[in-house]
Order: C-alpha cells, then structure tokens, then sequence
C-alpha cells in the first residue's frame, strides 16, 4: 500500500497543514510519497524530502502548475494516482479546490475533512458543522481523502531524508488562467498554526478597535481570528475568519473576545484546548464552552489584560 | 448566457440537529428544511447576473425528494424562470452521485454558466461544484467573491487561506460561492404567487441514465464529544492566575 500526499505550499514555503496530513497517512501505513506541483518549487521539495515518515518526493516543475490550477492539477495527479491506494491532500482552500475534481476524474467520492482514521478505509468526519460525527467506511478502489489539519499532530519537519524525482508529465487543460492575488501581510502567526488565538466579534463594534486585540496579540504571540459577525459587518477581512465557513483552528489557547458563540463559530474552535470567553451578556452560548469566563466590558478588560501578560 | 444554478434541500440553519440514538444518523423528523445558504447566494447571483443584463435565462435544478419543489419555486420566486426536479424519492446523494446527475442536465441544457453553493450545511462535502466541473471539463471558480465579465469569459475573485485569488475563466464554466459573493434578496409576495405558474419539470436519475451509487458507506453517526463549561472568573488578575498556573498556556 503507498499513499501520495499532494503538497499545499506557495512554490517558497511548505505549508503546515501538509505535516498534519503526512501524519494522517502515516496513521492509515503505508509508503509515504509527496506530490509538490508547482513552478520553480524546489525548496519545497526540498522541505518536503525532510519531513518524518516521507520515503519519496515528486516533484512537477512546470509553469501549467505555478498557481496551482485544479483544471491543471487534477489530470496530473489522475494520473499519478494509478500508483496509489491513497490520495490526500489538507482540507486547506488549494486541497477543497482540486481534490474533488481528482476524486470525480477517477470516478469516486472523496471523503473530505477526516479528523480520525479508524482504519485504512474506515475514517471519522465532522458533519452539521460538527454537530455530528460520521465514520466512513470507502469502499473506493483509491480512496480520496481531505484531511482536517487540527485532528493529526503534525509529524517532524526534519529528520527525513527522502529522494526527490521529477515528474515529467505536463498537463495545462488551457481553460483557466492566473489574474492576480492579494494576501494579508501579517507579522503574527498564521491562524491555522498559531498555539494562541485571540479573536473579535460584534462586540468590538467596528474595524479600528480590533488594535486593542492586535495589541494584546502581539504580547501573547498569537494570531488574530474573527466570527463571521465581525466579518459580514466589514471590521475585518474574511480571510480572519473562524467558524464552519472560515478556518478551523484548535490551539492551545483560544480567547474570545466580544463573540456570542453561534454554533457556526463554535464548529471553528471547540478543539481548542483552553477557552476563554470574554463578553459582557453572562448568558452568552459562548460561556457553555468556556473554561474560563470573564463577564465585562471588553474596552476595559482586554486593555487590562494586555497589560497584566 | 444560460445560467444554470444548482441548489440543494437541507436542514434549516438555524436547527440545531441532534443524532438518533441508534447512531443511524441524525433526526430530521419535524425539522424544519430550507435551501442551503450558499445556495441563496447562488440563486441571488445569477439574479443580479441577469438584471445586468449577461444572463438570459436562468434554470434553476436540485437532485432530491418531491418535497425539494418548495426550494425550487423559492429560486423562481426569487427571480430564476424555470426550474428541473430530479426526483431521487428518499435516497442519499453522494457528491459525486449528484454531479452525475448535474452532468446530464448540463448536457441537456447546455449551459455556459453553472452557478453552486461551495458546501451544503448538512454534509458539509465541498465537493459538487468541483466534481461537476471536472465531469464537463468546465473549468472552475471556487468559494467566489466576486464574478465579472471578461473578454474572454470570467474573471472570478476567491476566497483563499491568505486572502483573495483570481482567476480568468473560459465558457463554459462552474463557479461555487462563498459567502461574501453577495447578499440574497427576500422573494416579495407578487413574486411568490408568480413563481407558482413558472414551469417545473421533474426528472429521475433513470431517465438521465445515472446510477444513485456511493462508494463509501457511513458505519455510524455520533454526538461530538461535549465541551463543559467551566467557571467564571472575577477579574483579570484571576483569569491570568489561572491561565499561568492552572491551564499552564501561557
């Protein structure tokens, strides 16, 4: 049995989420193989080829895959995964994008965003915004899997020394193009990595008093996330956002700050190992999961608090 | 353009569902059924789509039971001018089963844009789009934050990890939407009684030449783990005392 890990990463850096999910192959066993598509991607491979538990490492350097396009990504890696018994790539916006595409290629349901493996077939997925939990048993001849970067402790980034091949194979489906990005610049950790997050909602009231939360941030060196509230209201970007529709996340320490709790925000952050709920309604839902609670106005207390760390 | 938009049956958003005891999944007795959020946005798009006068038709389609037909005169309502009933009577639709049976209407009605939500609220997939992209060989867009017309055929903005991606498109092409795309609109009174005369034409996978199949069978469904409140402090001094020396996480 060998398993492909189709790499997340930005041609530079490999993203965190994919040593989560090497750990979720290494739970199913097998040979551990990595799929980096990219363009100029080496050191990626090159990080990759470190990680723990990785026997090999493909490399497809090739300007059809420098932005990572599904229409181009999924023929090559369809192809590829006649080799395979497994095919995962992190539930991360590049893996949702792509994979089902693969999945659909190969004529297979994919099993998205599993948080335990039972099994080599037999997998645990939150449903209902994780109301629920299902276990899966595929049945498919590959089975095609998105993994929940927050159920598997990433494995060692270094340590292994695997080899690294290129792939030849070029496929540019000619269908969809790069325009442009814009992405967040930010000092502070990445929200899906960080071990403490703090996080806004409706209760901040408005975009320029999230620097009292940058600021307390800052001084835990913690990531800043926000609830969809906050989001739709306009204070802050989406791409900050925690919560069934944005990023789930489960760090050692989670305060909330001026959030409800809406189930759709709890689905983004009930892992967290400690919850601190700041708010000034005390029958806030948010308290219901809060291991410690603090009923107050939050322009005093995070001020406060800062100050306090 | 003919704009096709996919929607989907689901529990109401504001249900908090609860599993069965026999963990054979989760009870949707008496609960009440709405269309998927994402759904709406879909739906409000290819409104706003036509009110600019790119789409000319919109179609809108769902693969589910007979009782589906009151999400689809809720899109017609909404503006959407005729709409296609896949009846699959109580079976559960895999993704993949549903882009099957997409695919075919696809074929049939042979649009240049098909419209999705990015994930249905009740198996939370983020699948469909994507799988009925790649069985066309459409090219895709998706968790979209914007759509606009290009040259060429779209440019469509998407929510990604770090921030916003776009990409241009060629027709035909499958966009699935994130939530900031738009804000949907409520269907007027007018606008309701109207849709009830708008044509509905119902479907079977049969007829489409589709198998309802799954390659994966779900073993059980259980309640997550609880989460215990825990205790309220008095002030900040406290909370930290407690984060230093009792939870240790800072």
């Amino acid at each position: 049995m060998a398993i492909i890990v189709i790499a997340d990463h930005d041609n530079a850096n490999l993203f965190g989420a994919t040593l989560n999910t090497v750990a979720a192959a290494q739970a199913i066993g097998g040979d551990i193989h990595v799929l980096v598509a990219g363009q100029n991607a080496q050191p990626v491979a090159d990080a990759a080829a470190k990680l723990a538990g990785v026997g090999k490492v493909l490399l497809a350097d090739n300007a059809a895959y420098a932005h990572q396009l599904p229409e181009n990504v999924a023929p090559l890696v369809v192809e590829l995964a006649a080799n395979y018994s497994h095919v995962l790539a992190a539930a991360s916006t590049n893996g949702k994008n792509f994979l089902p595409r693969v999945a659909a290629l190969l004529d297979v349901d994919q099993i998205s965003e599993i948080i335990a493996v039972e099994s080599a077939d037999t997998f645990k997925r939150p449903i209902y915004a994780g109301n629920a939990i299902a276990t899966v048993r595929s049945t498919a001849p590959v089975k095609v899997i998105t993994v929940r970067a927050t159920g598997f402790d990433p494995v060692a980034a270094e340590g292994g020394s695997a080899a690294v091949e290129a792939v030849s194979l070029v496929k540019d489906a000619g269908i969809s193009s790069f325009v442009g990005e814009e992405l967040a610049k930010s000092d502070r950790p990445e929200l899906g990595a960080a071990k403490v997050v703090v996080s806004g909602g409706r209760g901040l009231q408005n975009g320029d008093n999230f620097k009292i939360l940058y600021a307390l941030a800052d001084k835990l060196g913690a990531a800043v996330g926000a609830s969809r509230a906050a989001v739709d209201a306009g204070f802050v970007p989406n791409d900050m956002q925690v919560g069934q529709t944005g990023k789930i996340v489960a760090p050692q320490l989670y305060i909330a700050v001026g959030i409800s709790g809406a189930i759709q925000h709890l689905a983004g952050m009930k892992d967290s190992k400690v919850i601190v709920a700041i708010n000034k309604d005390e029958e806030a839902p948010i308290f219901q999961v809060a291991d410690y609670g603090l009923v107050g106005d939050l322009f005093e207390l995070i001020p406060e608090l800062e100050k306090a760390i | 353009m003919k704009v096709l938009v996919a929607v989907k049956r689901v529990v109401d958003y504001n249900v908090k569902v609860r599993v069965k005891a026999d963990q054979t999944g989760v009870d949707l007795a008496n609960v009440k059924m709405s269309m998927n959020p994402f759904c709406e946005i879909a739906v409000e798009e290819a409104v706003r789509l036509k009110e600019k006068g790119i789409a000319s038709e919109i179609v809108v389609v769902t693969a589910g039971p007979a009782q589906a037909q009151e999400q689809l005169r809720t899109a017609l309502a909404l503006g959407a001018d005729r709409a296609v009933l896949i009846d699959t009577g109580t079976a559960e639709l895999s993704s993949l089963t549903t882009a099957k049976l997409l695919k075919a209407v696809v074929d049939k009605e042979q649009p240049q844009l098909v419209i999705l939500g990015k994930q249905a609220i009740d198996s939370d997939n983020n699948q469909t789009g994507q799988m009925l992209a790649a069985l066309t060989g459409f090219a895709q867009g998706t968790f979209a934050s914007k759509v606009e017309q290009a040259a060429d055929g779209l440019n469509v903005t998407r929510e990604i990890d770090g921030g916003l991606q776009t990409v241009a498109l060629k027709l035909p092409a499958v966009v699935t939407t994130d939530l900031r795309l738009n804000e949907p609109r409520y269907a007027s009174l007018p606008n309701i009684m109207k849709a009830k005369k708008k044509p509905l034409e119902t479907l079977t996978p049969d007829a489409l030449g589709v198998a309802v199949k799954a390659s994966y069978e779900v073993v059980k469904v259980e309640a997550p783990a609880g989460r215990q409140a825990g205790i309220k402090v008095k002030s900040v001094a406290e909370l930290v005392e407690k984060l230093k020396n009792e939870a240790k996480v800072i």
